[in-house]
């Protein structure tokens, strides 16, 4: 269950600020900058700004690696990653370093390169599992129903896989130098929260007290066991099962060496989270629902003092940049339906399309400018919504003119 | 209107789902109230934990109880309750229902173990919120005092997930065979592949989420559970017919006999108004021609498809009314 008891974190007053333009191309150059997350509820195109992001700061001369979760079958293609393999492939047809404008590229020496690659959840948790554990240890957790069911289908373990991944990735870069920048995108969850939530989750799932109850009698006789742990073991059995509490026994046993291990990584991969070198990139769509995820996420980052790069909003209706209000081209639109002839009927329509465009660029805009008065330091761009998805590098490369305002965009 | 019969008579569930961003919340809220329309009692209910109807309504958010949510003004039509279903919360009255757990009952939630079974325990969860679903399902008169209801919308977890969701005993394979959680399953699946329920997907004219709806159809189909319809939402207005589309992408379209037709009502149209007009319906006519092309896609499917339209100014309770007064008459309810 979220719950949402954080206090709401805002400005107070409103200050009537203009709101600032986030600039996505002095995010990428700088050298610093190490890791970015994009971040953001379903279905907001975060996986596609993810994309357009690396793939942008790579031929701008960054060496790149993008990590994306689930991305749609084109998109993956367009970056030539359609199996999962969980492996850092090379993405072709990336101009290395060939949009660098003048002084731009900070990175300094070699040109930008791109790779890519799909999180394979479970793959992940058996590497973590297999580097953890003696060869014979390991098979004995890989082979437990509980651990297989844990690692391949419990609510959050993609998100904790994730963040294992990425903490991989960056030890990796900074041992062989082969990235200096890392995009992460993060699981398609219904609330932005989710991700920064589940590795919590799950530490506090391993370090709770039920867990310690279930290691009990693998460590001390059994007459230590309270009988507090009876009366607990009896009404799982009853509920679940018996064979159920076996397994689970049985891989608490195997896995308590490591859970040490475990807790230390959630732990560093978070820490790594707050450093200095990463970014946050809040995705929203200008609808009520992703907004809302957007705010509550951009407050839980300030509270959990992580860096907030910005807010991207994609899919804005583009304003027509004519002086016809909604209302004047309603009344011409009822003037001209019950026309007969051609050129009337289109100018109805037309009037109409304009009408119904103007009221949506209206309530978003109203949606954005809300935000905005809660979210006063949150810098912002805008994207237009495109009429068709992703299918290759250029799809990303103009995703990634936009962001970065370029104007032949 | 209204056809005189909906295309789901024998459904008593309707499961209602989406990929992130095509509305599955709305839509739900509106089979419900068409549901209502038709006489029916309704229970809507969620079970993400995330309050949406609520909010969609207005009202302040709805505890683990079913509360009454609209209210029939009309003769003939019936009310619609709602339930936001919490997997905790559903343990624990399963837990006093069906074992007399007593002391060991509030240990449980001491030890950690109901946050380990709700949200640790791979799918029982899952279980736990079909269950309560399945309960409101099979009241009958033998249950003395509680409500029946004639139909049940369930605002279930998005397509990616579905089959998985509504799979419960095969999620639960791996980890319980036996015991009363996986008899609890069995149970439940009894209902959720019967002729009872029908799974509807909501989807938008877009190549990613036309991708997934097909993905989640065949997942349903895998997994033996009944696929209802698809409704498409979110679609653009149709007020230029096809003659008009064409003329705009070949840009053939007489811009003076335009400007005169804007004049004829009242709008002083010059070149630029005129060209933007035009613009904005070439840009229309664009989209137009890429959510035909996914439309096909949909037909298909070969299941029945409706389509609700895109409310530019949003959705609020006049809104969900309109949605569900065109469910009835496209016969989803």
């Amino acid at each position: 269950m979220p719950t949402r008891s954080n206090p709401r974190v805002g400005p107070m007053t409103a200050s009537h600020e203009p709101t600032r333009l986030l600039d996505v191309d002095a995010l990428l150059d700088d050298p610093k900058r190490r890791i970015i997350v994009c971040c953001g509820s379903g279905g907001v195109g975060k996986t596609t700004t993810a994309a357009s992001l690396a793939l942008r700061a790579a031929e701008r001369g960054r060496k790149v690696v993008v990590l994306t979760i689930d991305p749609a079958r084109r998109l993956a293609q367009s970056m030539g990653i359609e199996a999962l393999d969980n492996t850092p492939r090379p993405v072709p047809g990336v101009s290395a370093g060939s949009t660098t404008s003048g002084g731009g590229s900070t990175t300094g020496g070699g040109a930008g390169s791109l790779d890519a690659m799909m999180l394979d959840m479970k793959r992940t948790f058996d590497e973590v599992v297999e580097s953890q554990a003696s060869p014979e240890k390991a098979r004995q957790i890989l082979n437990n129903p509980f651990y297989i069911a844990v690692s391949s289908s419990f609510a959050g373990t993609q998100e904790y896989m994730a963040m294992e991944k990425l903490g991989q990735l960056d030890k990796d870069a900074r041992a062989s130098g082969r990235w200096d920048l890392i995009v992460v995108d993060t699981p398609p969850s219904r609330s932005a929260l989710d991700f920064l939530d589940a590795p919590e989750r799950l530490s506090s799932f391993l370090d709770g007290k039920f867990m310690r109850l279930l290691l009990a009698p693998a460590r001390g006789p059994a007459r230590l066991m309270t009988a507090g742990f009876n009366m607990v073991t009896k009404a799982v059995t009853t509920i679940i099962g018996g064979q159920v509490l076996s397994d689970m026994q049985a891989f608490v046993s195997a896995f308590d060496t490591l859970f040490g291990g475990f807790r230390q990584r959630a732990q560093r991969t978070f820490e790594l989270l707050q450093a200095d070198g990463t970014s946050f990139l809040v995705v929203a769509a200008p609808e009520p629902d992703a907004l809302r995820e957007a705010a509550y996420f951009v407050e839980r980052l300030s509270a959990e003092n992580m860096p907030l790069a910005g807010l991207v909003v994609n899919r804005a209706s583009v304003d027509p940049e004519v002086e016809l209000s909604e209302a004047a081209a309603m009344s011409g639109y009822e003037k001209l339906r019950d026309s007969s002839d051609d050129a009337s009927r289109m100018a109805a329509g037309l009037l109409r399309l304009h009408a119904d465009r103007k009221l949506l660029v209206e309530r978003e805009t109203r949606l954005r400018s809300r935000f905005a008065t809660a979210h006063p330091h949150v810098a912002t761009v805008v994207l237009p919504a495109l009429p068709t998805d992703v299918h290759d590098l250029d799809g990303l490369r103009r995703i990634g003119a936009l962001l970065g305002g370029d104007d032949a965009a | 209107m209204a056809p005189a019969s909906s295309d789901f008579p024998e459904v008593q569930l309707h499961v209602v789902t989406g990929k992130g961003g095509t509305g599955k919340s709305t839509v739900a809220a509106g089979l419900a109230l068409a549901h209502a329309s038709r006489g029916k009692t309704v229970l809507l209910c969620e079970v993400e934990g995330r309050q949406g109807i609520a909010q969609m309504f207005d009202v302040s958010p709805l505890p683990y109880e079913e509360r009454l949510l609209a209210k029939a003004t009309e003769h003939g039509a019936g009310d619609v309750y709602a339930l936001a279903v919490d997997a905790e919360a559903a343990l624990l009255e399963y837990l006093s229902m069906y074992y007399r757990l007593g002391r060991a009952g509030k240990a449980l939630d001491r030890f950690g173990v109901i946050d380990f079974a709700t949200t640790i325990a791979p799918g029982v969860r899952d279980v736990l919120l079909t269950g309560k679903v399945y309960e409101a399902a099979q009241r009958n008169s033998r249950n003395k005092g509680a409500r029946q209801y004639d139909a049940i919308v369930l605002d279930a977890p998005p397509t990616g997930r579905i089959a998985q969701f509504l799979n419960v005993n095969s999620e639960l394979a791996g980890l319980a065979r036996m015991g009363p959680i996986k008899a609890q399953a069995d149970t439940v699946m009894t209902l959720l592949r019967s002729p009872r329920t029908a799974v509807h997907l909501v989807t938008v004219l877009e190549e990613m989420p036309v991708q997934e709806t097909i993905d989640g159809v065949r997942e349903l189909r895998e997994a033996g559970l009944p696929v209802g319809g698809v409704v498409v939402n979110l679609v653009r207005p149709q007020d230029l017919d096809a003659e008009a589309r064409a003329a705009l992408l070949e840009g053939t379209v007489d811009e003076s006999a335009l400007a005169k037709a804007l004049a004829s009502a009242g709008i002083d149209a010059d070149k630029a108004l005129v060209h933007s007009l035009v613009a904005e319906g070439r840009d229309h006519a664009e989209r137009r021609q890429l959510e035909d092309s996914q439309r096909a896609l949909v037909e298909k499917i070969g299941v029945p498809t409706y389509e609700l339209a895109k409310l530019a100014g949003g959705v609020d309770l006049g809104g969900l009314y309109e949605l569900a007064e065109s469910l009835c008459a496209q016969g989803l309810a």
